[in-house]
């Protein structure tokens, strides 16, 4: 079974998420900040992350950069979902090691498209 | 040994000196000489041929009675360090070049105290001088066991005084200013004040361990003479108070002796200089102690029954056992004692002759209307005279004069002269009141006393031992006995001086000071003395003067003595300092000092107070006068400070506007963020529901509370929408001054309850408590919807913040001045300090690079800050110990009334 790691503070953002990717038979862990997500990255490996950017404590580009220096997670595929979509931010995001970026509002089943695309 | 081979040894050892002295000038070798070494050894100067030889006569003669020489200056020796410092300072300012020039400028700049001082001086060194030529004839002749001749030309002593008086008269004077450093003599001195203590300790050391066998050895034979005993018991109130006043009176010596103050004061490089002359000063006096005693009574034991002259045992001795060059060193070092004291007093003592007495009463006048390089070098030509004359004058007292006395009893008639400056002195640097009239005074009786009682009774007792004069009293009157003044009659005849002569000296300098008030003058140079560290840096600001001076007269008298150039160079220094124009016609009282200050060190003060004066027309100045200048030099310096305030304003205001242009840049960058943060804020919501939207419009399958669950999360996310915009419509009209509020008078207590009303689900929810703390009624004048949105808000944040249990919030209202003030505090995990401006700010953006989610939609706290500042009140963060604490105040009426 796939597993993919959701990070955003908006709960019913990943409410929807959760849902869409259970059903799609992944097993799916949630962190509400960069924190949080760093922690669950300590012990558990995905195979995909969806990264929101805007959170508090640690951001998205912040927790990014961890994620990219941990040598346990050099095959794990990022993608950024945020509502920031100015190029700079989109540029960034990709210069920073995203291995894609989608913009807020989202259609759900291009999400799931893109992350199928990213796994195979 | 030969006369010959003596004369030659000593021309050697002269030519020794020279060389040191012509190396120590020379600027390369600047760094070995200006050390503080150097500078200690160069006060050594104090000990002379009398310490060399005379304390081992009176050690030899009155056992223990040599101490107090030395007892006075180690005492002293710390409270100098205070008294040295200062005397360095003030003399270092003024540029003062003698002990005269010293006293005479505290004192208004006296040209008549100067000269009286310079007229004491004089009375009490050149028989020092005379004393030590005496002592090197003496031993001269001891050494080359000849006799004194009575013919001059035949005597050594006047060869070697002429050699002396060339080399004092060249090197003293190598420089015009006065103040100018003479590195060259105090080098050489400092080296023979080396070889004289080690030649000394050697002879010591010789004599104690070598004749005999050691301290105890000596003490045993010297037990064995009569009257050793005697001679050595300290015995009762008479010797006592003979101690103390000999103590007193080598304690002013080391003030006020000319070498001493040339060697310690004028000569000085640098102040730090005085802490290793602190301790290496009293060692090097201590050292020369050790050998005394037992030399003294070695020479007692050894000579007993001769009759020689105690004063010379150090050098009989070694010439008793044969050893020839032995007694050469002792000689030599004797002989260094005596011509470091002649050369450093005729230089001190000239500069006071030329300065004090030969030039403002004379010379002048001849140096009126000459060129700089006629008169430097008729200046130098005087004192090069003068170091000569001074010489040969002490030569010729030494000759007819010094001949019966003994080394130490000249010695302290010398101490007890000097020692008349001592209230003039002392008071000047300590005592404000002290005037010139009371110096004058105080310094003529003390002198005359002297006289009488010391100088004349010695004269007399030349020629005449049973003279009336002395056994009866002047004109047979029995209080007047010249030894036994008003009936004194146990005390030895210089302490009996001393007492007399410093009583009436201070009593005189008291009462005429105390009773007639100097004038501005002295009043000016008192206040710089007393308080030098206040003015050593703007001391020619403290100068009060008046009348009228032209810039280009007094430039001219400055030309005279410095050149053109350097005139020119001094002028510029000068109104760089005191920001004057240099095309300024008028010259004012700073440049009056300014010019005698650089004119002092060519030609003492006195006489550049006097030239000075010939070419400023200076006003009787009255007291009211002196006030109202120093008012105005007060004004000044305020209208001073006024003009720069403004010019500091002027930069304050350009520097805001820079501030403010920068500040417009910022918010327009600003507003373009808020624009994006806003539209992203926007997003969130919408993206929630088109999410669940999706969801719902392609799954059949979602069970049912999955579906009710999702269409409860569009409508919330809706809702939250809407209050979004409206928010931020909401602060936009605040922004923009398009929002009313409609205040009224209210009780804001039942306000605040009606704010919790709503919310108290949610906080008994989460087990918080909520406190209202405040009287039942507090009046305030707002507009009750909109402070309603401030406390629920406020509220919000303070429950989103609250720990999982026991929650606390608590409100407390109380009225402060013309305003209440609520505050609301929860104990959460507070605010960071660095963030209490910011997070009043539209989406609590600390700066663009810093992503920060805002706390709720972030909008809430900058919309409570515009409600509360359109009802004129602020609100703010308070720093609290635990938790958040936010506190606003409204006005308990309408301010407008």
């Amino acid at each position: 079974m796939k597993k993919i790691l959701i990070v955003d503070d908006e709960p019913n953002i990943v409410m929807a998420l959760e849902y869409t990717f259970k059903k799609s038979n992944y097993e799916v862990f949630i962190a509400r900040d960069g924190q949080e997500a760093l922690d669950i990255l300590k012990t558990n490996f995905p195979d995909v992350i969806i990264l929101d950017i805007m959170m508090p404590m640690v951001d998205g580009f912040a927790t990014l950069e961890q994620i990219r220096s941990d040598a346990n997670l050099q095959h794990t595929k990022v993608m950024f979902l945020s509502a920031k979509n100015k190029e700079s931010d989109i540029e960034k995001g990709l210069a920073l090691g995203a291995d894609a970026y989608m913009t807020k509002p989202f259609s759900i089943k291009k999400v799931v498209e893109k992350v199928e695309e990213l796994l195979s | 040994m030969n006369s010959a081979i003596l004369l030659l040894i000593l021309l050697g050892y002269l030519g020794i000196l020279f060389f040191i002295a012509h190396w120590a000038e020379k600027k390369e070798n600047i760094k070995w000489t200006n050390n503080s070494y150097i500078y200690s050894l160069s006060l050594a100067v104090f000990c002379t041929a009398w310490t060399y030889y005379g304390s081992i006569g009176v050690a030899a003669n009155s056992g223990l009675g040599y101490l107090p020489i030395y007892i006075g200056p180690i005492i002293i020796i710390p409270a100098w360090i205070i008294i040295l410092k200062k005397i360095i300072r003030i003399s270092r300012v003024n540029k003062i070049s003698s002990i005269a020039d010293f006293i005479s400028l505290r004192y208004g700049n006296s040209r008549f105290l100067g000269a009286i001082v310079t007229v004491v001086c004089l009375a009490g060194i050149l028989p020092y001088i005379a004393l030590q030529l005496k002592a090197i004839s003496e031993t001269f002749h001891i050494v080359t066991q000849t006799n004194t001749s009575s013919y001059i030309f035949d005597d050594t002593t006047t060869y070697v005084a002429i050699a002396l008086a060339l080399f004092a008269s060249y090197y003293g004077t190598r420089y015009v200013d006065a103040s100018e450093k003479r590195k060259g003599i105090v080098t050489a001195v400092a080296l023979e004040s080396v070889l004289k203590l080690v030649f000394f300790l050697i002879v010591g050391v010789y004599v104690t361990f070598f004749v005999f066998d050691g301290y105890d050895d000596i003490y045993a034979k010297a037990s064995l003479l009569e009257n050793f005993k005697e001679k050595n018991t300290i015995g009762g109130l008479e010797q006592g108070l003979n101690w103390f006043f000999l103590s007193m009176v080598s304690l002013f010596a080391i003030f006020l002796l000319p070498r001493q103050f040339q060697m310690s004061v004028v000569e000085n490089n640098r102040e730090r200089h005085i802490k290793t002359a602190i301790w290496l000063f009293p060692l090097y006096l201590l050292l020369f102690n050790i050998f005394v005693y037992p030399i003294a009574w070695g020479g007692n034991v050894l000579f007993d029954g001769k009759n020689v002259n105690a004063d010379t045992y150090s050098l009989l001795i070694p010439q008793l056992f044969d050893n020839k060059i032995l007694t050469v060193l002792v000689f030599l070092g004797g002989f260094s004692a005596a011509i470091s004291m002649i050369v450093v007093s005729s230089i001190s003592l000239s500069t006071m002759l030329s300065n004090n007495l030969l030039i403002p009463y004379t010379f002048l006048g001849k140096l009126k209307n000459e060129e700089q390089i006629i008169n430097n070098k008729k200046i130098v030509n005087i004192r090069k005279i003068g170091i000569f004359s001074l010489i040969i004058a002490a030569y010729f007292i030494y000759r007819f004069f010094a001949l019966d006395y003994s080394l130490v009893s000249i010695g302290l008639i010398s101490f007890v002269i000097i020692a008349q400056l001592a209230p003039a002195f002392f008071g000047a640097i300590f005592w404000r009141r002290g005037s010139r009239l009371g110096a004058i005074y105080g310094i003529l009786i003390g002198f005359i006393i002297c006289i009488y009682t010391l100088l004349l009774p010695y004269a007399i007792g030349l020629t005449n031992d049973e003279s009336s004069f002395v056994t009866e009293g002047f004109m047979k009157i029995n209080l007047l006995k010249p030894f036994q003044l008003f009936g004194l009659d146990y005390l030895q005849p210089v302490p009996h001086t001393f007492f007399w002569s410093m009583l009436f000296n201070t009593l005189t300098y008291f009462a005429v000071s105390v009773s007639f008030k100097g004038n501005y003058r002295e009043r000016n140079y008192a206040e710089m003395y007393v308080d030098i560290d206040k003015y050593s840096t703007n001391h020619e600001n403290a100068f009060v003067w008046k009348g009228t001076a032209y810039t280009r007269d007094i430039e001219k008298v400055l030309i005279r003595f410095l050149g053109e150039e350097r005139t020119k160079r001094a002028m510029n220094i000068f109104n760089l300092k005191y920001n004057v124009d240099k095309d300024q016609e008028l010259a004012d009282a700073r440049l009056v000092k300014f010019a005698e200050n650089l004119l002092t060190g060519h030609i003492g003060t006195a006489s550049a107070r006097i030239l000075i004066s010939s070419v400023v027309k200076e006003e009787k100045i009255t007291l009211p006068e002196v006030l109202k200048i120093l008012e105005e030099s007060k004004e000044n310096i305020t209208i001073n400070k006024k003009l720069t305030e403004t010019s500091n304003q002027l930069q304050k205001i350009t520097f805001e506007l820079q501030k403010a242009n920068e500040t417009l840049v910022r918010k327009d960058v600003q507003k373009d963020e808020f624009l994006d943060t806003v539209t992203h804020e926007l997003r969130t919501p919408i993206t929630a529901i088109r999410a669940a939207s999706e969801i719902l419009h392609d799954d059949d399958e979602i069970p049912e509370e999955l579906r009710k669950q999702f269409l409860q999360n569009i409508i919330s996310e809706s809702d939250r929408l809407n209050r979004l915009i409206d928010k931020i419509l909401d602060l936009e009209k605040f922004e923009t001054g398009k929002q009313t509020i409609h205040p009224s008078e209210k009780n804001l207590i039942a306000t605040i309850e009606h704010s919790i009303e709503p919310l108290k689900q949610l906080i008994k929810n989460r087990n918080i408590s909520v406190y209202v703390e405040s009287k039942d009624t507090v009046l305030a004048y707002y507009d009750e919807d909109r402070i309603i949105q401030v406390v629920t808000n406020l509220l919000s944040n303070a429950i989103k913040f609250c720990p999982e249990t026991d929650g606390l919030i608590t409100i407390q209202v109380k009225k402060k001045d013309n305003f209440i003030e609520t505050s609301v505090q929860d104990n959460g995990k507070g605010i960071n300090p660095n963030d209490f401006d910011v997070i009043f700010d539209k989406f609590y953006q600390a700066s663009n690079q810093n992503f920060k989610k805002p706390v709720g939609s972030g909008l809430g706290l900058a919309i409570c800050k515009q409600i509360i500042e359109h009802h004129k009140g602020r609100i703010w963060v308070q720093p609290s110990v635990k938790g958040a604490c936010i506190v606003f105040t409204l006005p308990i009426k309408n301010i407008e009334n």
